[in-house]
């Protein structure tokens, strides 16, 4: 009988969940038709792709990786940073980031498809992506790193997705959700995020072959760049939320996790005057790529403009949230937040990947920029992460609010 | 091979003649025995059974030694099934044709269907059995003929005891004159709209040693050029080869020859390895590879220069199609030069062993710990 009524009221969420995604302002409306644009835009330069192989990307056989790792590598960073809010929510019981919480955790959800979309999309062979499957292929396991980051990824999707579900399941039917039940989970998934960033950075850091990737700071830095990076962009999406639903998050949780922002992003400053300090006090051969990033090689630099927007907006955005009274300050706060997201962004993306390749083994230089067919795919994915996050925060914050309930409807 | 070394050190197979032999040179029975390697005679005591290999088998190069009756009756038995297969494979081919050519076009498509279907979930190569691996290569063969009309032979030749392929390059012979890379081009079927090249020739300036970066690896000038050295790489086949761990599906492996290879069906594209390769060894066919059919290298290795598709990773095999048939890698014959050497590192009378204990040789970035078997020398 109880199993029975599981199915119902599950059947029952998802019939709200369509009604509610469906139905809403003009300018909702209006934002989900532009992104489903934007996507049929993307799935054409894909279905391009897909036709006349990689060589529509700017990608070569001299820098092999570009815009999807990048994206890929950021990404995973603004997923794992979730655990910032379910941390001190769920274990250590602080209740003003309740209402931010379900909003990160759908954006880690978001994050993490989007993560899989770009790897899929830098495939050269997405056809035969069975071979990876363990049990039906062959999974390198425990040798590559992309195995582990396989495993990592696709558990922490599954965390994420079921935490915030059992949650929002019990709150739809007027419950309250058992914490014996989900703590546990939050728990596992703490360590999990810290997992997902930090097999990701070995993913480059354990390649002796790349010097510029290959230094033990990779992994911290990739830790500290993502959590602050991630709540950033949390910052940003609640001042969205807030001003356009009913949905409440007090100034008090957004401070909150401003100051989370502030300490990431003041460590992660320090270790990049660790590494500028190390590539440049005493340049060997392997400072190469951080010669070429920072400053050209042999007239060569692609990236100047890139890496030079980046640090001074990295560094006055840390500066400026430094000081309690700007930080404070919302306006300027979401103005920080949002430099800072893009700083770090072009860092860890553009900035990472693409100098790794460059100069090559033998010190060739061969430049990368990205095709129009590269950016419409990347667009596209970003602009799939922004529908399923605007779908999942839309149930989520009709659960929440009371709007969605399981009885009302009966009574 | 010192006990307390912490990073990974090229055997070069003494353990694999421990096997055979009682003892090495060196007396021991166990480890510590690798600067020792040149004095093991063993493998040349059979060659009075390479003398009768030789005689059955002309194609079978001199380079190869087997111990025992055992093994050279297996590798008969392989090729004769293989050749037999071949045959049969011809003979319904050719029947399939002179029928198809009637009415009955359907049944073309339909085993076209069925080639493709059975070659999209075939497993990984390196996990097949021999059957299995015959069955793919007549797979792969019927298709092309299904597709072009012209016959191509594909073997599947394992690689064989007490062999270990190594290269060395000498750096003072090599003028540059790149007739190991068109020779290369030919011999591997590469993409000719990318114009790949698995070796790069490196011209360097006299007088300031090794500088890759100011190396030019694609001039078009007359060779050699005045005050200037030449020097080549390629896939270093590595005896701990970084490209190996990182894949993500064993597509890419080292075989008991020492050979790292590719299955090309099985690799998923994702150019992993290409990050992981200090030597810039891999290659990537961004398009589906071109290569004209009166331009087609027939003779081919499921391993070796069989054609590739997009999106998958391909890189110099050492030839592997010729390597295994005791014939030397299309880039070794091509050199007007005399500058590339290879052969088989376990036989004591081999021309590279000879460079190897004769010439001070080096490899590239030893400091990485990949063991690349690819060495270079001056005179």
């Amino acid at each position: 009988m109880r199993r029975f009524k599981v199915f119902k009221v599950f059947k029952s969420l998802a019939i709200d969940s369509l009604d509610t995604i469906t139905k809403g302002s003009k300018k909702y409306h209006i934002w989900m038709g532009f992104l489903t644009l934007v996507m049929l835009i993307g799935m054409y330069c894909y279905s391009i792709q897909l036709d006349k192989g990689l060589s529509v990307t700017g990608m070569s056989d001299r820098v092999s990786w570009g815009l999807y790792i990048s994206n890929f590598t950021f990404l995973v960073g603004v997923a794992a940073a979730a655990v910032m809010l379910v941390m001190p929510t769920y274990i250590l019981k602080d209740i003003d980031f309740k209402q931010a919480v379900l909003i990160g955790e759908g954006l880690a959800v978001s994050a993490l498809i989007m993560c899989l979309a770009f790897v899929v999309a830098d495939m050269g062979g997405p056809s035969v992506l069975w071979h990876m499957l363990p049990g039906i292929g062959v999974f390198n396991f425990p040798n590559s790193m992309l195995t582990w980051d396989v495993i990592v990824l696709n558990g922490y999707l599954l965390l994420n997705i079921s935490i915030p579900f059992y949650i929002l399941f019990r709150r739809y039917q007027g419950k309250i959700p058992n914490p014996k039940i989900y703590v546990p989970g939050a728990i596992l998934s703490v360590f999990w995020a810290v997992a997902i960033h930090l097999v990701t950075a070995f993913l480059y850091q354990g390649l002796q072959a790349r010097p510029f990737w290959n230094n033990a700071l990779l992994g911290p830095r990739f830790l500290a760049s993502a959590f602050a990076a991630g709540p950033a962009l949390i910052i940003l999406v609640l001042a969205i939320i807030r001003s356009f639903t009913s949905f409440k998050i007090p100034d008090k949780t957004i401070k909150k996790i401003a100051l989370i922002v502030t300490v990431a992003a003041q460590i992660n400053l320090i270790m990049l005057i660790s590494e500028l300090f190390k590539e440049f006090y005493a340049p060997t051969h392997h400072s190469e790529s951080a010669y070429y990033l920072f400053f050209g090689l042999h007239g060569k630099d692609a990236l100047l403009p890139w890496i030079w927007t980046a640090i001074p907006l990295n560094v006055i955005a840390t500066i400026m949230l430094t000081f309690g009274k700007l930080r404070n300050n919302l306006k300027v706060l979401y103005f920080c937040c949002f430099i800072l997201f893009v700083a770090i962004w072009i860092e860890k993306g553009f900035g990472l990947i693409v100098p790794g390749f460059i100069p090559g083994p033998y010190g060739k230089i061969v430049e990368y920029l990205p095709t129009g067919i590269e950016i419409g795919v990347t667009i596209g994915i970003w602009a799939m992460g922004a529908f399923i996050f605007t779908i999942l925060a839309k149930t989520a914050i009709g659960i929440e609010t009371g709007v969605l309930k399981y009885k009302a409807k009966h009574t | 091979m010192s006990e307390n070394k912490k990073w990974y050190s090229l055997d070069l197979g003494l353990s694999k003649n421990k096997k055979t032999s009682s003892s090495c040179g060196c007396g021991k029975t166990s480890g510590g025995c690798n600067n020792h390697g040149t004095k093991n005679t063993q493998p040349t005591e059979m060659s009075s059974e390479d003398f009768f290999e030789a005689a059955i088998d002309a194609s079978i190069g001199d380079e190869r030694h087997r111990d025992g009756f055992e093994q050279v009756f297996d590798v008969k038995m392989d090729r004769r099934t293989a050749f037999k297969k071949l045959t049969a494979s011809l003979l319904i081919g050719a029947g399939a044709v002179s029928t198809s050519c009637s009415s009955f076009a359907g049944d073309d498509t339909k085993e076209k269907a069925q080639i493709d279907w059975e070659e999209q979930f075939k497993g990984n190569y390196k996990l097949m059995t021999n059957e299995e691996k015959q069955g793919t290569i007549n797979r792969l063969m019927r298709s092309y003929e299904l597709r072009t009309g012209k016959n191509i032979s594909m073997t599947a030749e394992n690689a064989e005891e007490d062999v270990l392929f190594g290269y060395a390059f000498n750096i003072s012979k090599c003028q540059g004159y790149m007739d190991c890379v068109s020779a290369c081009v030919e011999e591997n079927n590469q993409d000719r709209n990318s114009q790949m090249q698995y070796i790069r020739i490196h011209e360097m300036k006299d007088g300031e040693g090794f500088k890759f970066d100011n190396a030019d690896d694609n001039y078009y000038h007359e060779v050699p050029a005045e005050g200037h050295f030449y020097m080549g790489t390629q896939c270093f086949h590595c005896d701990n080869p970084p490209c190996v761990e990182v894949c993500p599906v064993q597509a890419t492996w080292k075989e008991d020859d020492g050979l790292v290879v590719i299955d090309y069906d099985w690799c998923v594209g994702c150019r992993y390895c290409m990050a992981a390769c200090p030597y810039d060894g891999r290659r990537f066919n961004w398009s589906k590879p071109q290569v004209p059919e009166n331009e087609v290298n027939k003779n081919q290795h499921y391993l070796g220069n069989r054609m590739r598709k997009k999106g998958v990773m391909e890189k110099c095999t050492f030839c592997v199609q010729r390597s295994r048939k005791g014939k030397n890698p299309a880039c070794v014959d091509a050199c007007p030069t005399g500058a590339r050497i290879f052969g088989n590192l376990l036989d004591p009378n081999s021309t590279i062993r000879w460079v190897l204990e004769n010439k001070k040789v080096f490899r590239l970035k030893e400091d990485l710990g990949t063991e690349p078997k690819f060495w270079y020398f001056m005179d």
